[in-house]
C-alpha cells in the first residue's frame, strides 16, 4: 500500500482549471519532485493535499484512508501528519525564531514546553541556526528564513514533508544552503514531495521524478528516466530546454 | 466687563468646582468605558462578519446591518433610542448607563471598520501558514493576527476615543450630567455665558489636546515596531 496516493484530483482557481485527474503515488522514504513548466499545476497540488486550496474532484489517500477535504477535522488529521515549506518562508513576523518554531508543538499538540524547547534546539542546530533563537524573521536573511521555515516543519515531526519552491526566492548565493539541508533530510530518509526548477538538485536527491504540464501528469518515472530517456514529446521538449541552460 | 469680573469668585466656589470636577469625570468615564465597550464589541462585529460558511450567512447580515445602521443615525438620535428602549424594560434606568449603552453603540460601529481593515492588512500567507500549522480561528487570530494588526489598529481607535470625547456633550440631552450640561446649568444660575461655555470649551481642549497628540505619536512609533522594521543587524 503507498504511503501516499493521489487519485484523480482536480482543482480550479475560479472558472480556470489548473489540476486534471492527476494520479501519484509514493511510498514512506521516497523523495518524489514535481517538476514542469510555471503554471503547471505542481504547487497546486501540495496546496490541495494541505487543505489550502478545494479539490474539486477526486483526493488523496493516506495509508489507505482517504482525506475528506469537506471535513474540518479530516483536514486537522492530515495536517497533523503532513507539513508544508512556502516559497516565501510565511514565518511570523511577530515571533522570534524559538517561538515559529516551537509555537504549534506547545499550543497546539499540546506538549511540553520544555520538552518541545529542547528539540527546537537541536532542530535548528541541525539546519545550522543554534545561534539564532532569539532572531526575529526580519532579522535574518532569505536563507535563514527558509532554514527557519523548514525547522518550524520539522518540529511538528511530519511523516511527509511538503516543499514549495523553496529556494526560488532566494539570492542565487543563499540557495546551497537550504539545499544542503534538504539533502540533509533526505539522507535521513524523510518522505518529502518537492516542487523544484533545481534540476541538478532534483537529480540528485529524488527517486521519483514527475513532469506536470497543463495541470495533468505527463511522466513518471525515475531522474535517469525522464531527464536522459523521456517518452513523452512534451517531456523531451521540457527538459531539452532546462538542460540547454 | 466689571461684573464678568465680578462673576470669578462665585464662579470657582467650591460648590461649582465640585460639581464641574464631577462631570469632568463623567464625560472622561463615559467616553473610556464607552470606547472600551465599544471597541470590544466591533472586535466581536468583525469576527461575526469573517465567519465563512453558508451557515453564517445570517450573523454576517445581521453584523453588517449592525454596522451601517449605526454608522448613518445621528449619535443623538442613537442615544434617544437607546433611553427609550431601555425604559421599556427597566423603569428608571442610570442615565449614566443609557449613556455608555449609546456611546458604546456608535462607537462599535465606527470603529468596526478600522479594525476589519487592520486585519485584512496581514498578508493572506500569514494565515494561511497559520492554518497549516492547524491553529484554528481563534488561535490565528491570537496568536499571528491581532499580534501583528494591532500597531496598525491602537492610533486610530486612541484617536476616534479622543475626538468622542466632545461627542459626549451629546449625552446631556437625555440628562447625563456631563461638562456641557453643567456648564447649562451654571449659565441658568446667571454666570455669563461666555465666561461658563469658554471655561467648559478651555477643560475640553486640555483633556483632548495631550491625548490626541499622544495618539499621533503612537502611531508614530508603533509604524516602525516589529514587522514593519527594515532589515536590521544581528545577522
Amino acid at each position: 500500500m503507498p504511503h501516499l496516493e493521489v487519485k484523480n484530483l482536480s482543482a480550479s482557481y475560479g472558472n480556470l482549471q489548473v489540476l486534471h485527474d492527476v494520479n501519484l503515488s509514493f511510498e514512506k522514504g521516497e523523495v518524489v519532485a514535481l517538476i514542469g513548466p510555471s503554471g503547471s499545476g505542481k504547487s497546486t497540488i501540495l496546496r490541495v493535499l494541505m487543505g489550502l486550496t478545494p479539490c474539486t474532484g477526486g483526493g488523496a489517500v493516506l495509508d489507505g484512508r482517504p482525506i475528506d477535504y469537506r471535513s474540518a477535522a479530516s483536514v486537522r488529521a492530515a495536517r497533523d501528519r503532513m507539513a508544508i515549506v512556502f516559497q516565501q518562508y510565511n514565518l511570523f513576523q511577530n515571533m522570534d525564531v524559538m517561538r515559529n518554531v516551537t509555537i504549534a508543538p506547545i499550543k497546539i499538540k499540546r506538549r511540553a514546553r520544555t520538552e518541545v524547547e529542547a528539540e527546537a534546539v537541536k532542530i535548528l542546530a541541525r539546519v545550522g541556526l543554534a545561534e539564532k533563537g532569539r532572531a526575529y524573521p526580519d532579522q535574518l536573511s532569505g536563507g535563514q528564513q527558509q532554514r527557519v521555515a523548514i525547522a518550524r516543519a520539522l518540529a511538528l515531526k511530519p511523516e511527509i514533508l511538503l516543499l514549495d519552491e523553496v529556494t526560488s526566492a532566494l539570492d542565487p548565493e543563499l540557495v546551497n544552503e537550504v539545499l544542503d539541508t534538504i539533502r540533509g533530510l533526505a539522507k535521513d530518509g524523510m518522505t518529502m514531495l518537492i516542487v523544484s526548477h533545481e534540476m541538478a538538485f532534483v537529480r540528485e536527491v529524488a527517486s521519483k521524478v514527475v513532469m506536470m504540464d497543463k495541470g495533468r501528469v505527463v511522466e513518471v518515472g525515475t531522474p535517469a528516466d525522464i531527464f536522459e530517456r523521456p517518452q513523452t514529446d512534451r517531456a523531451r521538449e521540457f527538459v531539452g530546454k532546462i538542460l540547454r541552460h | 466687563m466689571e461684573s464678568f469680573l465680578n462673576q470669578i469668585p462665585a464662579f470657582f466656589s467650591a460648590g461649582n468646582v465640585t460639581l464641574l470636577a464631577e462631570a469632568v469625570g463623567v464625560t472622561i468615564a463615559l467616553t473610556f468605558f464607552g470606547c472600551l465597550v465599544g471597541f470590544t464589541s466591533a472586535f466581536l462585529i468583525v469576527m461575526a462578519r469573517q465567519t465563512p460558511g453558508r451557515w453564517a450567512i445570517p450573523l454576517r447580515g445581521a453584523a453588517i446591518l449592525f454596522v451601517e445602521l449605526f454608522r448613518r443615525v445621528p449619535f443623538l438620535v442613537t442615544s434617544y433610542l437607546v433611553l427609550f428602549s431601555i425604559v421599556i424594560v427597566i423603569k428608571n434606568p442610570s442615565l449614566f448607563i443609557v449613556g455608555l449603552v449609546s456611546i458604546a453603540i456608535y462607537a462599535t460601529a465606527f470603529t468596526s471598520d478600522i479594525i476589519r481593515g487592520g486585519f485584512e492588512s496581514i498578508p493572506r500567507q500569514q494565515i494561511e501558514a497559520a492554518q497549516t500549522l492547524n491553529f484554528g480561528r481563534w488561535r490565528t487570530m491570537l496568536y499571528v493576527v491581532i499580534p501583528q494588526s494591532w500597531p496598525v489598529i491602537l492610533p486610530p481607535l486612541i484617536i476616534f476615543m479622543v475626538a468622542f470625547v466632545k461627542d459626549t456633550s451629546l449625552v446631556g440631552y437625555i440628562g447625563v450630567f456631563e461638562l456641557a450640561f453643567r456648564g447649562k446649568e451654571l449659565n441658568n444660575q446667571g454666570f455669563s455665558g461666555i465666561f461658563v461655555y469658554g471655561f467648559i470649551a478651555l477643560i475640553y481642549f486640555c483633556l483632548s489636546f495631550p491625548l490626541m497628540r499622544f495618539g499621533y505619536w503612537l502611531e508614530k512609533r508603533l509604524a516602525t515596531s516589529r514587522g514593519q522594521e527594515s532589515q536590521r543587524e544581528l545577522r
